[in-house]
């Protein structure tokens, strides 16, 4: 007989020397690629909540962290800050965003590839360096907006005061803006023109057309941009510490930071970072029964013939708008965020005799600090992307092939961190992997495992839709001819996810290299990122040295999207999944 | 050569039976085709049978081992088998010679003894002139055949095929099938053919398991299966068939308007009480006056319906004063007109009692 029957025949006695001999070898890498992200999802989730019920020295149950972190009007204060910020961005970019996407979407308005490649510019801007940008255009007095005022008018103060409440709500608007752009305009593009046809053969003009039958059809989509908005704003860490705290006033992620200031009181912060979780866990869900009602908008089907509505002299009206958008949110910014790189001193304007190359080459050459920061933040950016997406991949396959039950559990715990802003996460990988035994603050790996934790969902969703658009056929071929999951894998499944893997590395790899809400609280000195050291430099007013480094961090990600463009296609970082 | 043997074999997938008290062996390369309609379990015995999913219960035994049991199973890799998928499942990253080589990679033969096989092989499917294709530039045909090489290059000792014609159009998919027998004739490896084309069964195999809702109910070669079907289900899905119910009364079995002497009937002897037979269109001859009555069993009918098909005509036949409905086949040249008096005549030795 052969070994199998041989161990059937006798049941009892052998039962789990049977049992092993039929589990795969590749069996131990899924248990530990599962071990992995268990780890790294639940245990800064559950130290977060620990150390805001301990006291600290002693261990012992306590809700005194709660009464210091609530216990003050400024703390309060903050809360309700966060909240009108989180308000006016959502407000603000459904203002932009909205009326874009449907100029875009359903008419004939001129220009639109390059309206949507600005709006990609804004995508790609950090937040903070947009806050920068804005600083030096509507700074008090030294703003180049304020200067041309007091110039054209005479008037011995500026007009506009970046370090304001509606300043900052300004800020985080136009590069939060895109979100609303992708959700809506993906809705738009499955409204047929059919149902619109069908109001206007009920005598429904061209605009009543619009607000009755088109709008509303859209109108979970354009909700769920800016819940997203909405849930950015209120987790944002750079571009309200550039901005509110020189303007003397605290939202709840500039305050969370003052908890590290030293002694660092972790327990209070996290603590205090309660409402932003579970706001953001609620809003999410709500966003989720928003998009997945069916039968509301027509979204599923392909959506008939469509045809463009034609503006006549109103496109031109349309386009003044979305320019008008773009030169707010990257025109401007941008421009002056040049201007400042290269200047000697940026408030000398844009003359010749004020152009210099310094500041690259103090950055670049000189100042070795700066050169271990750049090394640092694509070192980081780079191992982050291939360990999200070789641990997302690894489980997309788990879950895919069903090797394990429970596999929802995985999903979900891959798709978590979506829903834990950046700064909370950061607190709690802070409570778990700062003390001992770990003891990892100041290391490269924190870094990196906040930054996997981070960008796990963007890795998840591209791997598990590789996965998917693969039929399992295909590997069930590898092996039946003899060969195991893993040569499957190696040969068949890897090669054929190439181009998809390729996208979401760049998906990963982005936001990682200017990540800064997570960052802040983990890096130490030898270990800084150029989110990091932008942030210091504003402190320090350095403006051209931190300008010219916006822009090396620019460029590289520009360069990177660019080949993503040529090898992936168009529009893969627009993407309504991403 | 190999034999293979199906016991007891079921599959639940939670509540759902899929698969139920399947018992099925093959013979060393015998060709057997698992038939019936969607959803009748036949995807899953195959996978089983591969290895890709474990039996609930029962044992699957090749050459007399056990390689699956509710317990566990030998892995697909190390089963020496063959499979061709539904969707081919050509790897596109590879051209068409490396997806056929790859199984012969994996067995590390010598460099030159696999370009030599994968050669013969592309040879025996005509594919040699395309063999440096990737499969996004084949038809799908080609790709077909390129998995049937893949499959067979590697002289498995189990085939094993999903329906792999499904996806073709009607002109091929009718080549394919005697390609697939001609292959079986060249090689005979001991093959499962999975579809739910009986045409496709019939032309292909030396026996057809007839599966219906995890079942199977009758395993035959295609000629019994036709003629002699066992169950109201088999015969009614294999060809198109005439239910009629009679009764035993001495040594007649009765029907509506007309009877049989049992004695014409196969096994008639043993039957009794209330029976019904199946009746195919083809055993039933119209004759149009009495005196050309060949002797065989007839009743008087009338014409109810018809239908012209080209190469035969379908006609419903009513008994005179009956209320049973026949369907009969007839050549091209005998024309009958809706409400038409004519005898039908029955060939007995056609007839199969069914349970
Ligand atoms: N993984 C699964 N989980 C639950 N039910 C399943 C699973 N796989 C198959 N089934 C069910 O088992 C039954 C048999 O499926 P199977 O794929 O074997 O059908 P089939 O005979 O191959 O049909 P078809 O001709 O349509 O391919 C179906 O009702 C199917 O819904
Ligand atoms: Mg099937």
């Amino acid at each position: 007989m052969t070994p199998v029957a041989d161990v059937l025949a006798q049941p009892a006695a052998r039962s789990l020397v049977r049992r092993l001999r039929f589990i795969e070898p590749s069996m131990i890498l899924w248990l530990a690629m599962i071990a992995v992200l268990v780890f790294l999802i639940a245990s800064p989730l559950v130290r977060l909540v620990v150390s805001s019920l301990q006291e600290p020295e002693t261990g012992r149950l306590t809700l005194d962290n709660y009464r210091q972190a609530y216990g003050s009007l400024r703390h309060l204060q903050a809360l309700l800050n966060s909240l009108e910020l989180g308000v006016g961005v959502a407000l603000l970019a459904g203002l932009f965003g909205v009326p874009i996407a449907w100029a875009v979407s359903r008419t004939d308005m001129p220009a639109k590839g390059l309206v949507r490649l600005m709006v990609l510019g804004a995508f790609i801007t950090p937040p903070y360096l947009a806050a920068v940008g804005w600083i030096l255009l509507a700074g008090p007095n030294a703003g180049w907006i304020n200067k041309l005022w007091i110039a054209a008018t005479g008037a011995s103060q500026g007009i506009v005061n970046i370090y304001s409440m509606p300043g900052l709500i300004l800020v985080v608007a136009i590069t939060s803006f895109p979100y609303v752009f992708v959700f809506t305009n993906a809705a738009l593009d499955l409204v047929s023109s059919e149902m619109e046809d069908a109001a206007h053969i009920l005598g429904a003009g061209k605009w009543r057309t619009m607000f009755r039958v088109t709008l509303p059809l859209v109108l979970p989509a354009i909700l769920g941009g800016l819940i997203i908005s909405f849930l950015e704003a209120i987790a944002l860490f750079g571009a309200p510490a550039l901005i509110a705290l020189p303007g003397r006033f605290q939202v709840v992620a500039t305050q969370l930071w003052q908890f590290f200031e030293f002694p660092v009181r972790v327990e209070i912060a996290a603590a205090y970072a309660m409402p932003l979780l579970l706001i953001t866990v609620a809003l999410f869900w709500l966003q989720n029964r928003l998009l997945g009602r069916k039968g509301y908008a027509s979204v599923g089907g392909k959506g008939g013939e469509r045809r463009l509505i034609a503006l006549g002299p109103w496109r031109w009206v349309m386009l003044g708008y979305a320019g008008f958008v773009c030169l707010l949110a990257v025109v401007l910014p941008m421009t002056v965020l040049l201007q400042a790189a290269f200047a000697k001193a940026w408030g000398r304007g844009f003359s010749l005799d004020n152009l210099t190359l310094r500041n690259f080459r103090y950055l670049l050459f000189e100042q070795t600090q700066a050169q271990q920061t750049i090394v640092n933040t694509f070192v980081y950016g780079g191992a982050t992307a291939f360990a999200a997406i070789a641990l997302a991949l690894a489980i997309a396959y788990v879950v895919s092939r069903r090797l394990v039950p429970w596999t929802n559990v995985l999903t979900f715990l891959c798709m978590a961190p979506f829903v834990i802003p950046g700064i909370v996460l950061a607190i709690g990988f802070y409570a778990a992997y700062a003390p001992p035994p770990l003891a990892l603050y100041g290391t490269g790996t924190i870094v990196v495992l906040a930054f996997v934790t981070r960008f796990l969902p963007i890795a998840y969703t591209s791997s598990a839709a590789g996965m998917r658009s693969i039929s399992p056929e295909m590997e069930e071929a590898v092996r039946i001819l003899g060969g195991g999951r893993l040569l499957a894998i190696r040969k068949v499944l890897a090669p054929l996810l190439k181009k998809n893997l390729a996208g979401a590395w760049i998906l990963v790899f982005i936001p990682a290299t200017r990540e800064l809400s997570s960052a802040i609280f983990l890096v130490g000195p030898q270990t800084r990122v150029i989110s990091v050291m932008l942030f210091d430099l504003s402190e320090e007013g350095n403006f051209e040295v931190l300008s010219a480094l916006g822009v090396i961090l620019l460029v590289v990600t520009v360069a990177i999207a660019a080949v993503g463009f040529r090898v992936i296609g168009r529009d893969f970082m627009l993407r309504r999944s991403a | 050569m190999t034999t293979l043997a199906l016991r007891g074999i079921e599959k639940r997938f939670g509540d759902f039976v899929a698969v139920k008290e399947l018992d099925l062996e093959l013979r060393s390369g015998e060709f057997v085709s698992l038939l019936g309609p969607s959803g009748c379990g036949k995807t899953t015995t195959l996978r089983m049978i591969a290895g890709f999913i474990d039996p609930t219960a029962g044992v699957i035994e090749m050459d007399g081992k056990v390689i699956s049991s509710p317990a566990g199973s030998v892995p697909p890799e190390r089963r020496q088998m063959s499979m061709i998928f539904q969707s081919y499942a050509v790897w596109p990253n590879m051209t068409v010679e490396q997806n056929v080589a790859f199984g012969l990679k994996l067995r590390k033969l010598p460099a030159e003894e696999i370009r030599c096989r994968v050669r013969e092989m592309l040879d025996v499917v005509q594919m040699s002139h395309l063999a440096a294709r990737y499969p996004a530039e084949l038809s799908g045909g080609q790709q077909q055949r390129v998995a049937l090489a893949r499959a067979l290059v590697i002289k498995p000792a189990v085939l094993l095929l999903d329906e792999p014609l499904s996806n073709l159009d009607a002109n091929l998919r009718e080549e394919m099938r005697f390609e697939i027998r001609r292959l079986h004739d060249e090689f005979r490896i001991t093959t499962v053919y999975v579809t739910h084309d009986q045409a496709e069964a019939m032309v292909t195999s030396d026996r057809i398991a007839v599966m219906n809702a995890g079942r199977i109910e009758q395993v035959d070669a295609p000629h019994t299966l036709y003629t002699r079907p066992r169950t109201r289900f088999v015969a009614g899905f294999i060809g198109r068939t005439n239910f009629i119910d009679g009764v035993c009364n001495g040594s007649d079995i009765v029907f509506d308007r007309f009877a049989v002497p049992r004695g014409l009937i196969e096994n008639g002897e043993a039957l009794s009480g209330k029976v019904t037979f199946s009746v195919r269109p083809q055993s039933l001859t119209l004759v149009r006056n009495e005196a050309a009555l060949s002797g065989r069993p007839s009743v008087a009918v009338t014409i109810a319906e018809r239908a012209y098909l080209g190469e035969f005509w379908t006609y419903v036949v009513v008994p005179k004063e009956g209320s049973l409905r026949l369907r009969v086949t007839a050549p091209p040249l005998e024309v009958y007109e809706v409400g038409e008096s004519a005898w039908l005549e029955i060939d007995p030795r056609q007839m199969a009692a069914i349970s």
